[in-house]
């Protein structure tokens, strides 16, 4: 009887252990980089909108703040979506016989609410506020990103726990002093403000930014 | 070779599925504005019943006048709401030439006229509340104390046009002239 095990059977073995054992490895990283890359975090997600609205012709253009149509960003976690109304504040007289706006005065006429697609989602268990972040000198640009550049809503930060995390560990970098929560490109080098005086300011618990409750309940 | 090739792609998806809890994610509860098929009109949101009263809604009258401490943070208050939700038209200077306006919408009436310098300030809130020929109601973006802030600042902003400069100090000349802040 010839042997159970040829003389090749030890090395074979050892690719076998190796090969097993890359492919492992390879595999978690290929899994971690597609858990991180676009396809999951949605990252260049830019839906399309029954009305093609531009922020950059109504942030970047005309100057007009956020909180004229995302007037509950201060008050609730919810920034609000604009009713109808508010875009018929202007546009009763302006672009009246757009076709791109028919469905804006359809809305109206017919007392439905425009369906816009929701950009920023975030997951049922994370009970994230406007209220506590433009309340506490986080500007709108932290998780929104150049939004006076957008011609159409996008997605550009990542929204994972890892990065909200990065800010909840050193939220110093990312402060603004309240006159400047909606402001776009701000830089705070520029500004002379220093993060750890905008803490002091705030009064940010930082001892509690990270325990589980704040975000999770 | 595709049979393998199959079987590698099905363990793939079956392990990435397993880093994720679909039904922690989204979760048997509406979210603001969700769509609710049970409501007739489709939405989670309700809409109050005719004669609701919020909470926070003060019962009595409203007020003739100022109902509130008249102090800084009330004035900057009330310029920071001016500027959010009135300068767009009436332009941050009050003189109605602002960006909308620019873009052909129709100008407002100076603020710093004489008849709206007269006017009480119980007017501006209720020009706010209600709209007032073109301009609609703001209403539901601007709550009533922010609407008390927004008239008493609208005050400063016409006092700011009619102080005459002979009566300004030094100062307040050399500041006039330094200061760089842009007229939007």
């Amino acid at each position: 009887m010839a042997a159970l095990f040829g003389p090749r059977a030890n090395s074979l073995a050892i690719v076998m252990i190796v090969g097993v054992l890359t492919l492992a490895v390879l595999f978690a990283v290929a899994a971690y980089l597609f858990y991180r890359s676009p396809y999951q975090t949605a990252v260049g997600y830019a839906p399309e909108q029954p009305v093609p609205f531009s922020h950059r012709h109504h942030v970047g253009g005309l100057g007009i703040d956020c909180q004229y149509c995302h007037a509950s960003a201060e008050t609730s976690d919810f920034a609000g979506i604009p009713a109808t109304h508010t875009c018929m504040t202007c546009h009763s007289r302006e672009w009246t016989n757009a076709e791109m706006l028919a469905p804006v005065r359809q809305s109206l006429a017919r007392e439905e609410p425009l369906r816009w697609v929701r950009v920023h989602n975030l997951a049922d268990y994370v009970y994230f506020s406007h209220r506590a972040h433009v309340n506490n000198g986080v500007g709108c640009e932290s998780c929104h990103g150049r939004v006076d550049r957008m011609p159409l809503m996008v997605q550009r930060k990542p929204l994972t726990m890892q990065w909200c995390l990065e800010c909840h560990r050193n939220p110093a970098p990312e402060l603004r002093p309240e006159n400047r929560i909606t402001a776009m490109g701000y830089v705070p080098a520029e500004e002379g403000i220093a993060g750890s005086e905008l803490i002091e300011h705030y009064g940010t618990p930082l001892d509690r930014l990270t325990e589980c409750t704040t975000c999770h309940r | 070779m595709s049979r393998l090739a199959a079987l590698v792609m099905a363990a793939l998806g079956v392990a990435i599925a397993g880093c994720d809890q679909p039904e922690m994610r989204f979760q048997p509860k509406y979210s603001t504005y969700d769509e609710a098929a049970r409501w007739p009109d489709n939405q989670a949101a309700r809409q109050p019943v005719a004669g609701t009263v919020a909470r926070d809604q003060r019962l009595e009258p409203l007020a003739r006048t100022l109902p509130v401490a008249l102090d800084r943070r009330l004035l900057d208050r009330g310029q920071e709401r001016y500027e959010i939700f009135c300068s767009p038209c009436h332009a941050a200077s009050g003189y109605g030439n602002g960006m909308v306006v620019q873009r052909g919408f129709p100008a407002p009436p100076s603020l710093h006229s004489e008849r709206l310098r007269d006017a009480p300030l119980r007017h501006f809130v209720d020009v706010i509340t209600e709209g007032f020929g073109v301009m609609y109601s703001y209403r539901d973006r601007v709550p009533m104390e922010d609407r008390w802030a927004i008239a008493a600042y609208l005050r400063a902003l016409q006092l700011s046009q009619q102080i005459p400069y002979d009566t300004l100090s030094a100062a307040q000349h050399s500041r006039l002239e330094t200061d760089t802040r842009e007229a939007p």
